[in-house]
């Protein structure tokens, strides 16, 4: 069997090796992501986003949970940072997942940053890719712990889920720009602790200061206590599910679900494009060691920049492509 | 540019919650540039197994200090064997007598370390002895 039906099927080995091969760019990975392309698009994928050990690999344990009840099939892909020193990275996102280890509609991958700067991997988008072509139906993607603006996330996922917890800030930081504006469900974590209530006011009150044109999605904020207290984890992870679950149907219903979909295919073609044009070029250049000598040139101030890379366009483009 | 990164599992199978040795392994590794899955003691040979394929790893690394490696470790390859997965390689480590040893090769280990091994000992098995598919 070839490897586009093998992971259409749902084979895991297959899958697994795929996404392994396109993190380490192998050259063999980019005509099976081409064949496997006609076979995605039809999960529903949820990023989960938040500060490092705000409980985001706690509650994507929880909702792959709460899926599997509800007999989904699930994919996770669990994103944890590359060093910077070494090279090496410590994947442990999984620790807060062993209980569907075994479970053969669950298929769990970690990622490894490798650099990358916008708090996933550059391998993401084609490891959803991958498991949309198994069929899962849920894919959930968590991210490394964020700062304010780590917020790839938003291009890939149809539902972010922000997770917050207490004792982070007061009203200024939630005021500001770029991860709180990304949410579409908000998640309290944590709020069995100090700071918890005037956290949700403070949402609350955000949410409030400007006001909602009808049919736009307003997000939820879901108040999600202690772990070690089970019925009401459970409680709150249903509901937690439920606002997701709305937001969904809302993106369905608005229209906006397509809207979503168009924006991602326009970052999916602009990314291909770039690395279309850029990795040829740069191939050449390094191979050559012209690239090190302009950096010389430069270093010495004997050239700027800007005009070497627009010697370089023009080359490399045929006349009348130039702007 | 294509660059294979060496994936490793650590694992404690089994009921020892002794994880200090199979932490400081899983940084040595991330300081040697390995990508390490951690996922952290009371595992079943069983969800290890199914995560070592789900991560695509080349390397299992076990830890046991309890004594059951006997019956834990060898469960590990055979599982891996039944998946079609026995190139992914197992080794082991922990309190394991030496009249043990002759046993987990045979069932398939590649390699046993007890206290005292250096972890550059370590770091460079793996450099010598995982080669990663192409």
């Amino acid at each position: 069997m070839d490897i586009t039906k093998k992971i259409c099927a749902g084979d895991v080995r297959s899958a697994s090796r795929l996404i392994r091969d396109l993190e380490d760019k192998k050259p063999q990975a980019r005509p099976r992501i081409k064949k496997l392309f006609p076979y995605t698009g039809k999960s529903f994928i949820i990023g989960i986003t938040g500060s490092p050990g705000a409980g985001k690999s706690t509650l994507t344990n929880a909702l792959i949970g709460e899926f599997r009840k509800h007999r989904k099939t699930v994919g996770v892909l669990a994103v944890d940072p590359t060093s910077p020193f070494s090279g090496g990275a410590i994947l442990g996102d999984r620790v807060r997942m062993l209980g569907h280890a075994e479970d053969e509609d669950v298929f769990i991958r970690s990622l490894a940053t490798r650099g990358a700067l916008g708090g996933l991997s550059l391998a993401v988008g084609d490891a959803i890719h991958v498991m949309e072509a198994m069929g899962k139906d849920v894919i959930i993607v968590e991210t490394v712990g964020i700062g304010q603006q780590e917020l790839d996330i938003m291009h890939h996922a149809h539902s972010v889920v922000v997770v917050l917890v207490p004792g982070m800030g007061d009203e200024i930081q939630a005021m500001k720009a770029g991860i709180m504006e990304i949410a579409d469900v908000f998640a309290v974590n944590k709020a069995d602790r100090p700071g918890a209530e005037q956290l949700q006011t403070e949402l609350t009150s955000l949410l409030n200061a400007s006001p909602l044109p009808s049919g736009v999605w307003r997000p939820p904020i879901v108040s999600i206590g202690n772990l070690y207290e089970p019925e009401r984890f459970a409680e709150k992870t249903v509901e937690l599910m439920q606002a997701i679950s709305d937001h969904h149907e809302h993106l369905l219903i608005s229209g906006q679900l397509s809207e979503r979909m168009e924006r991602k295919a326009l970052m999916e073609i602009t990314e291909a494009i770039r690395a279309a044009l850029l990795e040829p070029v740069m191939g050449k250049l390094i191979a050559s060691g012209e690239l090190k000598r302009i950096a010389q040139r430069i270093k010495n101030r004997k050239a700027d920049p800007y005009t070497e890379a627009e010697a370089i366009a023009h080359r490399f483009l045929k006349p009348g492509d130039h702007p | 540019m294509s660059e294979r990164k060496i994936r490793i599992m650590v694992a404690k199978p089994g009921l020892d919650g002794h994880d200090r040795g199979a932490r400081i392994l899983a940084r040595c590794f991330r300081d040697a540039g390995f990508e390490v899955i951690y996922t952290g003691c009371h595992q079943t040979p069983e969800q290890i197994a199914a995560t070592a394929i789900q991560e695509d790893v080349d390397l299992v690394g076990l830890s046991c200090l309890s004594g059951a490696h006997r019956v834990l470790f060898p469960r590990v390859v055979q599982l891996l064997r039944e998946k079609n997965a026995s190139d992914i390689t197992v080794i082991g480590g922990g309190i394991i007598p030496e009249q043990d040893f002759q046993m987990l090769y045979d069932a398939g280990l590649k390699a046993i370390f007890t206290p005292g091994a250096s972890l550059d000992s370590i770091v460079d098995w793996v450099r010598t002895n995982i080669h990663v598919r192409d």
